[in-house]
């Protein structure tokens, strides 16, 4: 799966897009797949804080719970609702119909420390290499 | 996100399919110090494996499992007096050609390990144990019967042990064996030929709750992959997938089969873990006896529920468990979605006071508190067949 130019990435492996001073923050195609089957998400409330590097939620796959860390400090002003009845959708569409929150950003020049979609897929495909050694 | 799989480390051990494992994609783990698969993108992973298994038929590799021969040496008896010694089922019981579940204890009654005792000859059985009890067991074996006419073997290393789990599992074992499988009742097994190996175990057991077969073939990697790739091969018309750890343990789980560690440890007696009918009290002295008849009279403290959640939420492995008042009684020993029932199920250690089927308990899961109640298990209990086999046909 391609992941979005536009995008930024963290190495806990969440994307933000950022349009203005809001954000979009996602988990990544490489997350989902290393999950297997996501079969539970929790996400904060509208007008809860994220703060940079904390958790700020939880996706749960049949084996195992994965904390998702906020790429940037903001207020939260959506949770994606529509995961709470259908969590797979982290699977299929991890970059689209799948994002988690949507945050009103209180310092947007934070972004500018995130890696850029190839900076992301470098990182990963280094990853690749130390599981498949 | 944080990384749920570890990275290979080189001093993991391997399974002789370990490279077909990393062929197919596999996604590995640390399992009890073995580099083992947890699923296959290529199957469709946990959930379509689970349900492949349920629905039809699954391969796994669970040739990290134990294995150990004890043998009569010059006095005839000499290795059923060993294991009755040390295994708590009543090994007496047992026909030439069939198996039953039980467990070796420590003094205290507490588990080393639970083990499948089969019953290859006159005086000659095979106990399959756990892979992160391996070197344990074998210790814990040979320490234990140094006083009884008996040669104990270590077999683990020679055997590649596939299980071909799922209501087509026969069909499929059936194309590769001349043995007659119709013949074989559950926990029985024979010895037949598989994919031209001669003289080849072959067992009807498993750890999944369904119909099924494990079969041990030589460790050596041409023929284990070899064996492998006929079984999927001979289960494509059923439409086979390989199954990792990940499957066999939601499997496992919904028909409340105990698992080293969780259900069963050094801590918990044979009581608490609801494994009566497996313990044979009247055959005579074991290892553990005389602390379990201490432990009858004095009660359970605690004892293994099945919870399922009512709240949304997942318990886990290790959450605490709180009655209605909040109070904190018991912990969970396993816990996950079960994929064919569509709930979240666990296990857990609870008062007997509060294990009632209909008690409503609560899981402490992160920082919420989530409401589940007792129900009764097996979570999942497979379809009894229309007819059962009339007679065992063994070899």
């Amino acid at each position: 799966m391609a992941y979005p130019p536009q995008y930024r990435y963290t190495k806990e492996h969440e994307w933000i897009d950022v349009k203005g001073d809001v954000a979009t923050i996602g988990i990544t195609d490489y997350a989902q797949h290393e999950l297997g089957d996501v079969v539970f998400v929790e996400l904060p409330k509208v007008g809860a804080k994220t703060a940079t590097g904390k958790s700020f939620g939880t996706v749960e796959s049949v084996k195992a719970v994965s904390e998702i860390y906020a790429p940037a400090a903001g207020e939260v002003i959506e949770a994606n609702a529509a995961l709470h009845d259908k969590p797979e959708t982290i699977n299929t569409d991890p970059h689209g119909a799948a994002w988690l929150i949507k945050i009103k950003l209180s310092n947007p020049a934070e972004i500018a420390g995130l890696m850029d979609a190839a900076a992301y897929e470098a990182f990963i495909a280094e990853k690749a290499k130390e599981t498949s050694a | 996100m944080e990384s749920v799989t570890s990275p290979a480390i080189t001093e993991l051990r391997k399974t002789p399919l370990n490279a077909l494992h990393r062929r197919l994609g596999a996604k590995m783990v640390n399992f009890g110090g073995w580099d083992m698969p947890v699923e296959y993108p290529s199957s469709g992973g946990l959930i379509a494996e689970h349900k492949a298994v349920r629905g039809s038929v699954g391969v796994f590799d669970v040739s990290h499992m134990g294995d150990i021969r004890i043998h009569g040496a010059k006095v005839p008896g000499g290795a059923l007096a060993a294991v009755q010694h040390i295994s708590m089922n009543d090994t007496s019981l047992l026909a030439i050609g069939q198996a039953h579940y039980s467990a070796m204890l420590y003094p205290e009654g507490t588990f080393v390990d639970d083990v499948i005792v089969h019953r290859l000859g006159l005086d000659d059985y095979l106990l399959v144990i756990n892979a992160g009890t391996r070197e344990k067991d074998i210790h814990w074996v040979r320490s234990n019967t140094t006083n009884f006419d008996c040669i104990v073997e270590d077999l683990s290393d020679a055997y590649t042990q596939l299980a071909i789990q799922g209501p087509r599992a026969v069909d499929v074992v059936q194309k590769l064996t001349d043995a007659n499988l119709a013949g074989i009742k559950n926990y029985w097994f024979t010895h037949g030929t598989v994919c031209g190996l001669k003289n080849t175990l072959i067992a009807r057991t498993g750890y999944t709750g369904e119909d099924g077969f494990e079969i041990y073939v030589p460790s050596d990697r041409a023929t284990s992959e070899e064996v492998w790739a006929k079984v999927i091969e001979a289960g494509r018309e059923f439409g086979i997938v390989p199954c990792g750890l990940g499957a066999r343990n939601t499997l496992r789980l919904e028909a409340k089969m105990a698992l080293y560690g969780h259900e069963i440890s050094d801590k918990i007696n044979v009581w608490e873990a609801g494994l009566d009918r497996y313990c044979k009290m009247e055959k005579g002295d074991f290892v553990g006896r005389a602390a379990l008849e201490r432990a009858k009279a004095a009660g359970l403290t605690r004892t293994l529920v099945g919870l399922e959640m009512i709240d949304r939420g997942i318990a886990r492995d290790e959450y605490r468990v709180c009655n209605e008042a909040g109070e904190p009684v018991g912990v969970i020993t396993s816990g996950s979605p079960s994929p064919s029932l569509g709930k979240n199920i666990a296990l857990a250690y609870v008062p007997p006071a509060l294990s009632a089927v209909g008690t409503t308990l609560v899981v402490e899961i992160r920082t919420q508190k989530c409401k589940a109640q007792v129900v009764p298990t097996p979570f999942y209990k497979r379809a009894k067949k229309a007819a059962a086999p009339q007679s065992a046909k063994l070899a």
